[in-house]
């Protein structure tokens, strides 16, 4: 169990060991590019609620128009069992 | 416009504020996280770059959503999907310390030792079980030592 966590240890500082600079401007580049991605993000979406309301005027509209609920009048004459 | 109406505008610059001195914390430990990840050198690591731009750009972007989240554990998150994506671009390595290790098992690695999530929130973020997390991380420690071995020339 020690002997794990010593080679865990170890692994941590094998791992830290060295660091990277970071580039200068990374916040504003990186803020730039963040807003740019929200901003498609929020026309895309903005796009979809358009066309969903489109469609739903459009089924509305269709269903006012041609009223597909209502049956037609029949063509057929009922069987004939009188007389 | 701007001026009379603060509510966007001076919700953004509060936001970019914040962003910026999170920038400022993070960066460095969660470039170092990109660096093993893509097993480039460290002075050297133009994909790693790249990869940390588009995390905290990414970032940045969620920032009204985090609500207390830890911005940190998500930009965390979107450097490893990130990362898992494009792992076939970086399978071979370019002399990094972790360059002989597969993406999967420097991801594991990473997200153990380096950034110390337990095997069950690394599993998570992996889609992996803890047990499998946890074997991945002992042989993928297991080369990470014999490479520093190697590198510094002593007994491995």
């Amino acid at each position: 169990m020690s002997t794990g966590s010593h080679r865990e240890d170890e692994l941590r500082r094998l791992l830290d060991r060295r660091h990277t600079a970071v580039p200068p401007g990374l916040a504003d580049r990186a803020a730039t590019r963040g807003l740019r991605l929200l901003r498609r993000r929020r026309a895309l979406h903005g796009a979809g609620w358009l066309l969903l309301i489109a469609a739903v005027a459009a089924f509305t509209v269709w269903a006012a128009v041609v009223q597909p609920w209502s049956v037609p009048p029949s063509t057929v004459a009922p069987p004939f069992e009188g007389l | 416009m701007g001026r009379v109406t603060a509510g966007p505008e001076g919700r953004r610059a509060y936001w970019d504020r914040e962003f910026e001195a999170f920038v400022a914390g993070a960066a460095g430990r969660l470039l170092h996280a990109a660096t093993l990840l893509t097993a480039e050198p460290d002075d050297d690591a133009p994909a790693a770059r790249d990869l940390l731009a588009d995390a905290l750009a990414r970032t940045y972007a969620h920032w009204d959503r985090l609500r207390g989240d830890d911005p940190y554990a998500h930009a965390r998150r979107e450097l490893c999907t990130a990362f898992a994506r494009q792992a076939w671009r970086h399978r071979r390595g370019r002399g990094g310390l972790l360059s002989r290790l597969t993406p999967r098992l420097r991801l594991v690695l990473v997200l153990r030792y380096h950034e110390g999530l337990a095997e069950e929130t690394a599993g998570a973020l992996l889609g992996l079980p803890p047990e499998r997390v946890r074997t991945l991380a002992a042989r993928a420690g297991r080369l990470a030592g014999r490479a520093a071995g190697a590198v510094a020339g002593g007994a491995p």
